[in-house]
């Protein structure tokens, strides 16, 4: 079998509302017990895409709740791949600076640990413009 | 179905928020309007108790990151208590035990609270 093939692969499209962010991490569990994953590496897996969604629908998407995010979860003998695509304002993750958790107390902020998060629990994240205009996040973990 | 539980006592001059279930970015608007309401009501010492809290997400900690400030300029804080191991990493990979105080139990925060009325 050709090691770069996917041996196993599901997708899940829903609205960018944050009420949704509960299906799309019944969705990532499901695929873990399918799996049989270790516990440790699938709540890391599940909080990044959380946090990567929850940014979509908030910065890419302005927080309009009808916009479609699709997420696709490929796993391959040695890593876990969730690819998360979306039609929203373009927004490159790498340009986000490391949190600064004294200054944003200080400043009241609600919000830029996200970012900082997904790429400490996950081993790769890969921002592409996608032609057509399109964001596409791969999330890459490796087992 | 609730994703997100939050329950508040008094006990002496600190409130408690029990948390139980799940927040993320759609359940952190209710626990901002528990802070806001304690705010205007002048309760500025607060114990946050994860016994029952399943999961939490940078939205969850961005409301403490957020409410903190007003509390330690009234001279109130907020502190946790009962974090359980995942929970608990997440805060720590963020720097929290840095600026904020975590207590095994409630009974310690409160001590803490109690401790630093006497000063």
């Amino acid at each position: 079998m050709n090691k770069k093939s996917a041996i196993f692969s599901r997708r899940l499209t829903v609205k960018s509302s944050t009420e949704n962010l509960i299906e799309i991490r019944n969705f990532l569990s499901g695929i873990a017990d399918e799996l049989s994953l270790p516990k440790d590496l699938v709540d890391k897996i599940i909080l990044s895409v959380d946090e990567a969604c929850t940014n979509i629908i908030k910065h890419a998407y302005g927080s309009s709740p009808s916009e479609d995010i699709n997420i696709n979860v490929k796993y391959f003998k040695d890593k876990l791949e969730v690819t998360i695509v979306d039609s929203g304002i373009h927004f490159d993750p790498s340009s986000v600076p490391p949190p600064d958790l004294k200054k944003y107390v200080k400043e009241r902020k609600h919000g830029g640990l996200g970012m900082f998060l997904m790429k400490e629990l996950m081993d790769k994240v890969k921002y592409s413009a996608l032609p057509g205009g399109q964001n596409q996040l791969k999330l890459i973990k490796y087992i | 179905m609730a994703e997100l539980t939050i329950q508040t006592r008094e006990e002496g001059k600190v409130n408690i928020i029990d948390l139980s279930g799940y927040l993320d970015a759609h359940t952190a608007p209710q626990l901002e309007n528990v802070f806001n309401k304690f705010i205007e009501e002048g309760k500025f010492n607060i114990v946050v108790s994860f016994t029952e809290l399943q999961y939490i997400s940078s939205a969850g900690l961005g409301v403490f990151m957020a409410y903190v400030e007003t509390m330690r300029e009234n001279n109130g804080d907020i502190k946790f208590t009962n974090l359980s191991e995942s929970v608990y990493n997440i805060f720590d990979l963020l720097g929290f035990p840095m600026l904020y105080e975590f207590f095994k139990d409630e009974k310690e925060a409160l001590a803490k609270f109690n401790e630093q009325g006497k000063n």
